[in-house]
């Protein structure tokens, strides 16, 4: 096999060498039932050729954003990523390198990351960014155990306007460790302020909330922060860091713990993953993150460099009493993010947001000049938004992707009464020719089946 | 010539260090819908005052920093990385050419099941080849990480016992194992009971029953050992669990010794996580993203993650009919690029090439423990798997520590080893060469380590004060956690 370099020499000197004389005198210590007589029931090796063609194969089975018009979002975007990101992540040097965990020669992965922190510091107004974490969804329910590190309790209120997925991930993650979920009912597209005082007690260990929300909209993070810490609460935000360029931060109405997803951020939709968990909290709380920070320190000689550091919370070195069990993180994710936010800068990062919220609003309106479409609330959106149907969003999704466009997502995850419910998201990568095909596939489609 | 270098011009400056008001890295299309302030649709209080302080770089500038930043790291494509535990093989290129084909990386996951019948194969057939190769029923290719394929094992456990009836809390742990293991267990809200291993380096049947109760859930063991060692009594201990109505659970971190030679449930385990960027080849990305799918024996896949991808006929279909599911542990299916490479390697080697790697990684790590065992102390003397400890306590005598070794070597042009790991053995160094290294490459680090040996004998002082090859010197870590600068921002200037 081509990715192994012994030779047969290679493989009868190394045997002599070790004074074996065949390769089964190396595996005394296995019980002789257990070592395979015959090959494993997978397919037969096969040439590079036939596996391009395969993959190939498989690829083309799926419509992708190169094919469909696509305007789906709920956690998954197709914005804009500068060529250079990839041109860099896939350097060997960074895509074959393993944790730094030996800091003199990692430097690369070492200052990057620190820069990554940085950035999600600066963008969240927080004081602690980790290395990141697998994903927004596994980064929220870290939050969440790290919020009962933090206060005592067992109940933590969610949003019911956060990402339902997410919600998933969230209760999966906290399932032996006996804390509790409540849901605050959703009111028009936001949480029910009144649901969620009446949630809000001194037993509640934290409050988590999505913004802008999973329909969108943008609840009120003032109101809302002021009313979770008034009974001492931990409050996490899970935000869109793209909004971040027109969206003050939640950290300035107080916010304690801020994660989210960084897919948006410079990495392609890839059928879910790898995306990037990123996580930032205040300084106070610092000992309490979870997975990996790296720091600034200088050498023998003086010279700044770059290491990781706060390891004793850590899995390798706590075991049981770690922070978390995180060791395999999404180092080159995180890379990834970093370039796009620098190459966006102070001035593009807004253009971007700035381009998602016009183009939203033109899309919305333009949907809702035809009278059997309304938008599902009239709360304030960024960059996607919920519309009613007269029809079932299945129908309206099946018929226009088979015209090459995909609408949106169908918000049936939610339930039956979300039936008639699509969930529009509109980027910056969207044009006014697009948003028009969009407008008139769908019109075209209410006419046919109305 | 006198060197008068500013000592801080070697080092690359940050990127916002490099910032200069109206520098920009990045093209949009104008806008060419009418534009809406958002002042106007978005309540004041909530529009951002301040923007963001990101800098501002063109392009052959962002690039040019990040292509010097990666020239500052050790990689598997420019060196060899005897990283024990960690297996650190050979990249396919093939890999990363297949997983960046448009219709996986620009596929949307919540398309129609009709628009990605061909991901949705790919993942059905991924999940029939790692149960072939370990001998369960199903498995989950969600998990992100081996440390999530923990969490997740864990969970079942937990589902498994309550749906018996019982109140199972406690996982057994030998003092070897990963430290993920124990945090994975406590994360799931169970207790960790620590096993100490016995003179041979194994897991005691003696200590093991002793260990076992009506309260034990499982035993969470990595076979071969992170001693390298296998786990020769691993059906009686099967036995011990099963008799107890426990559970055995295998960490496979250590699979790449196993692929095709042995499957582990011919071992008796229950559930077994996969690493995907170990065993089967995709790169580590300087510490991710990886996957850890996780399989289980026939009987335990009601409590699998959803969802699972079933086939219908000829159709493939997500499926969320998992009766006693444990949840989700992530927003969609995994990390799926990871899942394409591994897919495309499988695919490569095929059957005979399983046999064929941990051979060859077996014979890889027994001849550099053999070459090396007159100049270091081998603490269990006997026959390697695919990976070797070795201790350096008679180097420290010299008052050379083994992070002085591991220093050392990056001088001779290597990535040290796993060092301090496992805690069991004192001054450890754990090396794992892999199946992809020539026997060219692994004298040439044989030679490195004989003459690092002699150099802790004869001059001490040097190893000690090394590297002295690379941009930088031996940094201080103690300094860095305690005067923190982890985010420029707030850094004192």
């Amino acid at each position: 096999m081509k990715y192994i370099p012994n030779t047969a020499e290679d493989r009868a000197n190394i045997l002599k060498t070790l004074g074996k004389s065949n390769f089964s005198e190396l595996l005394g210590d296995i019980p002789g039932n257990i070592v395979l007589k015959e090959n494993i029931d997978i397919p037969a090796p096969v040439g590079e050729i036939d596996v391009e063609r395969s993959l190939e194969g498989l690829s083309e089975r799926n419509s992708h954003n190169h094919q469909i018009l696509s305007f789906a979002g709920a956690g998954s975007y197709d914005h804009y990523i500068p060529a250079h990101i990839d041109s860099i992540t896939s350097r060997s040097e960074f895509l074959t390198a393993y944790t730094p965990y030996q800091p003199e020669i990692s430097q690369g992965t070492l200052q990057s990351i620190y820069e990554y922190q940085s950035i999600i510091c600066e963008l969240t107004g927080l004081d602690v960014a980790n290395a990141s974490m697998y994903d927004g969804s596994s980064a929220l329910a870290e939050a969440v155990i790290m919020a009962a590190r933090i206060k005592k309790g067992n109940k933590v209120v969610v949003a019911g306007t956060v990402n339902p997925l997410y919600c998933r991930v969230i209760e999966t993650y906290v399932q032996g460790l006996g804390i509790e979920v409540v849901y605050v009912k959703t009111d028009n597209g936001v949480l029910d302020l009144d649901h969620l005082k009446s949630l809000i007690s001194d037993d509640v260990i934290a409050a988590v909330f999505q913004y802008p929300n999973f329909f969108g909209n943008i609840e009120d993070a003032k109101e809302l922060s002021e009313l979770v810490k008034s009974k001492g609460a931990v409050l996490i935000f899970s935000v869109d860091p793209i909004s971040l360029g027109i969206l003050e931060s939640p950290a300035k109405f107080g916010a304690d713990i801020i994660t989210g997803e960084g897919q948006s951020a410079g990495i392609p939709v890839s059928f879910g993953g790898p995306y990037l968990g990123f996580f930032a909290c205040r300084r106070e709380h610092m000992r309490q993150i979870p997975g990996r920070i790296v720091g600034a320190t200088v050498d023998s000689a003086g010279h700044r460099g770059y290491v990781l550091t706060l390891q004793t919370r850590e899995q390798h070195i706590r075991r049981e009493k770690a922070t978390s069990n995180i060791c395999s993180n999404q180092a080159l994710m995180a890379l990834a993010s970093t370039i796009y936010f620098v190459s966006l800068g102070k001035e593009g990062l807004r253009e971007v947001a700035l381009q998602c919220l016009s183009k939203s609003h033109y899309a919305a309106n333009e949907l809702c000049k035809n009278s059997e479409i309304e938008l599902l609330n009239d709360m304030p959106f960024f960059k996607e938004f919920a519309v009613r149907l007269p029809v079932q969003g299945k129908v309206v999704i099946d018929r226009m992707s088979l015209a090459g466009i995909l609408p949106g997502v169908h918000l049936e995850l939610l339930g039956d009464e979300y039936a008639n419910v699509l969930l529009v998201a509109v980027t910056e990568k969207r044009n006014k020719n697009e948003i028009s095909s969009l407008v008139s596939g769908l019109n075209k489609v209410l006419k046919q089946v109305l | 010539m006198k060197e008068n270098i500013d000592k801080n011009s070697v080092s690359e400056k940050l990127i916002f260090e490099q910032s200069k008001k109206g520098k920009r890295g990045y093209s949009l299309s104008k806008l060419d819908v009418p534009e809406i302030s958002p002042a106007k649709v978005l309540p004041k209080h909530l529009v951002r005052s301040e923007p963001a302080r990101l800098p501002e770089v063109s392009e052959p500038e962002i690039v040019r920093h990040y292509v010097n930043l990666s020239k500052k790291n050790y990689s598997v494509d420019t060196g060899f990385y005897p990283l024990g535990s960690c297996t650190m093989k050979y990249n396919p290129k093939i890999n990363e050419k297949m997983s960046s084909l448009s219709g996986f990386s620009l596929l949307h996951p919540l398309v129609p099941e009709e628009l990605c019948q061909g991901a949705l194969r790919l993942m059905f057939e991924l999940e029939k080849m790692l149960c072939a190769i370990s001998g369960m029923g199903r498995a989950t290719l969600q998990p992100s990480a081996g440390a999530q394929g923990e969490l997740c094992g864990t969970l079942m456990m937990r589902a498994y016992f309550k749906d018996r009836g019982e109140e199972r809390k406690e996982i057994i742990i030998p003092d070897s194992a990963h430290g993920t293991n124990p945090a994975s267990a406590a994360l799931a809200g169970m207790t960790v009971k620590t096993v100490k291993s016995c003179a041979r380096g194994e897991l005691d049947l003696d200590t093991l029953k002793q260990a076992v109760n009506k309260n034990t859930a499982a035993l969470m063991i990595t076979n071969p050992n992170t001693l390298g060692l296998f786990e020769s009594k691993v059906l009686e201990i099967a036995s011990v669990m099963h008799s107890n109505g426990s559970l055995l659970y295998l960490d496979g971190a250590n699979l790449n010794a196993m692929l095709g030679l042995m499957k582990p449930g011919d071992m008796g385990f229950d559930i077994v996580h996969f690493n995907l960027h170990k065993s089967f080849s995709t790169p580590h990305g300087c510490g991710g993203p990886g996957a850890g799918p996780v399989g289980v024996r026939k009987g335990l896949e009601k409590y699998l993650p959803v969802p699972l991808v079933g086939l219908d006929g000829e159709r493939y279909y997500f499926d969320y009919d998992v009766p006693k599911t444990i949840g989700s542990l992530h927003a969609f299916y995994g990390n799926f690029l990871v899942l394409v490479r591994a897919y495309t390697y499988l695919l490569t080697v095929g059957n005979s090439g399983l046999r064929e790697i941990s051979e060859n990684a077996i014979l890889n790590a027994n001849y550099i423990m053999h070459s090396l065992k007159e100049f270091y102390d081998i603490p269990y003397d006997r026959d390697c798997m695919h990976e070797f400890v070795l201790s350096g306590i008679r180097q420290k005598k010299k008052e050379v520590r083994v992070l002085d070794i591991a220093k050392r070597l990056m001088d001779y042009g290597f990535h040290p080893p796993t060092i301090y790991f496992p805690l069991i053995v004192s001054e450890s160094m754990m090396i794992e060469p892999t199946e992809t290294e020539s026997v060219e490459t692994m004298d040439k680090f044989i030679e490195a380590m004989k003459a690092i040996a002699i150099e802790a004998e004869n001059a001490p002082e040097k190893v000690r004060h090394a590297p002295y090859t690379l941009s930088i010197s031996r940094l201080d870590e103690v300094k860095a956690a305690k005067e923190l600068d982890i985010n420029y921002f707030s850094r004192k200037q």
